[in-house]
């Protein structure tokens, strides 16, 4: 099957992007947006649909595997890893791909989501004192420690902005891992910064539930981090 | 707080747990990593991590670890270094324990399970997630220290260069790749950037982001490396697009077998041959037993690995993100029916020669982590991979935090070229497979460096490629030396 590869691309030294498309033909069911690009950038001379010629895809990619975070973009419309996007699943053969909005693009589908890890130091998200482990600890925080940092949860929030006070559904994990093995003193700091950059700003859309890559349940997490840091449940 | 200051250049396990200790004696610590931790390899770390911790009522000691250690590694390590790291093992898995890990527990009790080349169960484990739980922790254990101005870091910089002078590190020369501006960083510097994935592209279970390019400019500027020829071949694993997926040994842990048809029925090959530990013996054994039945006259097909006698309970505690990943990828559930796997390129016990300080031979300079050749000798056990990262990464800070200075960075005009050719990428590749495989000859070994040589006429001097090349020459040249098979260097010669 032959696909065009749409891709909103930006060059380093230009503020302007554009959309340059591309062929791109496999029969094989395994492939997906990761693997094309990749063989995309191995073809010696790289040209685009009209034939002309046109430098490497900036984009990047570390586990192929949907377990690091690195390849995540708006591909047709949505946020998601370009190394779970099979090809397959585009019968339609049009595959648009455009780099994460919310933040700055270095280049082509790579974006600098330096803010997501900035967000978290402001919340000081950290334990002081040793873990308290239990079982419904483990539980939580083995499902928080799934959360890959990949940006998808934010480029699909309606709250969040970069730069803004609301941090979205990025530092919810890390929270709740934090507040689920931390008692009531060392829970002050975080709880409090909790209300402040995620709870305050979040409008309840839950549509960081439907992109999430590794499938997190936001909305449990959630209710559990609501429960401790603001309705005092536990 | 003074001004000591340590380049630390990977931010995966080894590097997390030098930049923590640096932290934790006062010495700042420049962190730089390609790539977040977040997207670091040692996410994908799956199956556990070992400690003689002796929960599970077996009487197992460190002792033990420490002579399953060196057995499983053929007696290559000295055993100084093992000792250090089978004794220390206990008190960093308590360690990430505190941390909040959320290894498999009962009331405080970390649970253990089996993996291979040890009789006792040893390792520690997340379900099949602990390199990603212990990267979490350890991240945000970091993230202390950077609001504390004790860890700067640098994530979207690469390692291009390095300046030696006499045997002593001068600078080494990081590009940020948002930006394209290169600088030059002084002081004492930690390498822990992997092991050699990016010489073998796409055909093995790790990051697509290693390009192998730090170990050909460290080798190229005078670093001693070691072992080269020790590539470890994990015996389960699965093709999928443009790389191996592993399937964590923690399968076979659990109870998972391994077979082949011989003569129309399944013949449990490991279990027959080798009844002391059967699927679980150490993986340089597996995978070679697994290359050799898959090639007698009376075996038909693949070799499966049979997981459909585990029980209800194991899949959902404890294997239940494994058996997710295997329906995603393949489309089939390893509940209801056997996997077909073949051994992949996972680990590489060569590297950077590191003394029991973690000191090379450059004075100023340091290595961890898989980029080093420390305690895993001929052959890695299952469940040392992590805990060799961790112990090593907080043994070389702590070397390097005594001969720690300053450390000055200057913008540099001088442009670093750090693209290799994807042709040049792929000849190498292909050559290196050719001549390393899990059972090699001397012939096909010659045969490959002799391929490898040619190549050194088409490249630029001093440029990316050229150091790629000589490096791989430097493996084959490593594995030639090498002149009777040990461990995962086992040598089949025709006649």
């Amino acid at each position: 099957m032959r696909y065009r590869i749409e891709i909103f691309r930006k060059d380093r030294d230009n503020e302007k992007g554009y959309c340059q498309s591309f062929w791109y033909e496999t029969e094989s069911e395994a492939e997906t947006v990761a693997s094309a690009l990749t063989a995309l950038n191995e073809q010696s001379a790289l040209s685009d649909t009209d034939g002309n010629t046109a430098r490497k895809i900036e984009w990047d990619c570390s586990c192929l595997q949907k377990k690091c975070g690195a390849c995540a973009m708006v591909i047709n419309g949505v946020p998601r890893l370009a190394c779970q996007a099979k090809l397959s699943e585009f019968p339609k053969g049009l595959i648009k791909l455009a780099p994460l909005s919310k933040f700055p693009v270095v280049c082509d589908l790579v974006v600098d989501r330096s803010i997501m890890f900035e967000n978290l130091k402001t919340m000081k998200l950290w334990l002081t004192e040793d873990a308290v482990q239990t079982d419904k600890s483990q539980q939580l925080s083995f499902e928080s420690s799934e959360c890959i940092q990949c940006g998808c949860c934010l480029e699909i929030c309606p709250n969040f902005y970069s730069g803004g006070k609301f941090y979205g559904m990025s530092a919810v994990p890390v929270t709740m891992r934090l507040l689920s093995e931390s008692d009531k003193k060392a829970s002050k700091e975080i709880i409090k910064q909790y209300a402040k950059h995620t709870f305050a700003g979040c409008g309840k859309s839950l549509a960081c539930r439907n992109v999430c890559p590794k499938k997190i349940d936001t909305e449990n997490l959630l209710v559990n981090a609501n429960a401790i840091a603001i309705w005092k449940r536990f | 707080m003074d001004d000591r200051t340590v380049n630390v250049v990977g931010a995966g396990l080894a590097g997390l747990a030098a930049a923590i200790e640096l932290s934790r004696k006062g010495v700042k610590c420049n962190l730089i990593s390609f790539q977040p931790s977040e997207r670091a390899q040692s996410v994908l770390a799956e199956g556990g991590i070992n400690a003689a911790l002796d929960t599970m009522g077996e009487g197992d000691t460190t002792e033990e670890h420490f002579k399953d250690t060196m057995k499983g590694g053929c007696y290559l390590e000295t055993e100084s270094a093992v000792r250090n790291l089978t004794d220390n093992a206990p008190d960093i898995v308590k360690e990430l324990y505190r941390l909040g890990v959320p290894f498999c527990s009962e009331n405080g009790r970390i649970i253990l399970r089996n993996f291979g080349g040890q009789a006792k169960k040893r390792t520690a484990y997340a379900k099949s997630s602990t390199g990603k739980m212990i990267m979490t922790a350890l991240i945000d254990e970091t993230r202390k220290y950077e609001a504390a101005g004790l860890v700067t870091r640098y994530q979207h910089h690469e390692l291009v260069a390095m300046d030696v002078k006499n045997r002593q590190l001068v600078s080494i020369s990081v590009k940020d790749r948002f930006s394209d501006d290169t600088f030059t960083f002084t002081g004492s510097t930690i390498l822990c950037t992997g092991g050699l994935n990016g010489f073998f592209e796409g055909m093995t279970t790790g990051t697509a982001a290693n390009t192998g390019n730090a170990a050909a400019i460290a080798f190229d500027s005078g670093v001693e490396f070691a072992n080269l020829e020790m590539i470890q071949y994990h015996p389960t694993t699965v093709a999928i697009c443009n790389k191996r997926m592993l399937i964590s040994e923690a399968a076979r842990g659990e109870g998972g077998r391994l077979y082949i048809i011989r003569n129309g029925k399944p013949w449990y090959f490991m279990e027959e041959k080798y009844p002391e530990l059967g699927n679980l013996m150490p993986r340089d054994v597996v995978s070679r037993e697994m290359y050799l039945v898959s090639r007698r006259d009376d075996c038909e097909g693949e070799v499966f690995l049979d997981m459909t006698g585990l029980d209800d309970n194991i899949w959902k505690n404890k294997l239940s993100d494994l058996r997710s990943e295997i329906i995603s990828y393949l489309h089939k559930d390893p509940a209801k029916e056997p996997v077909a796997v073949s051994p992949g390129i996972h680990f590489f016990m060569g590297g950077i020669k590191v003394t029991d300080e973690h000191e090379t031979n450059i004075r100023g300079l340091y290595a961890a982590g898989e980029a080093a050749c420390k305690y895993h000798g001929a052959n890695r056990l299952g469940g040392n991979s992590m805990l060799g990262a961790l112990f090593g990464g907080k043994t070389a800070a702590a070397s390097a935090a005594v001969s720690a200075g300053q450390c000055i960075v200057k913008k540099t005009e001088t442009p670093v070229g750090t693209v290799s050719s994807p042709e040049i990428r792929h000849i190498l590749r292909d050559v290196l497979l050719e001549g390393l495989g899990i059972v090699r000859n001397t012939k096909s070994m010659n045969d490959s460096l002799q391929k490898i040589n040619t190549l050194c006429d088409k490249t630029e001097k001093n440029s990316i490629d050229s150091k790629r090349i000589k490096f791989a020459a430097a493996m084959l040249n490593s594995a030639l030396a090498r002149t009777q098979s040990l461990g995962a260097h086992f040598l089949m010669n025709d006649g």
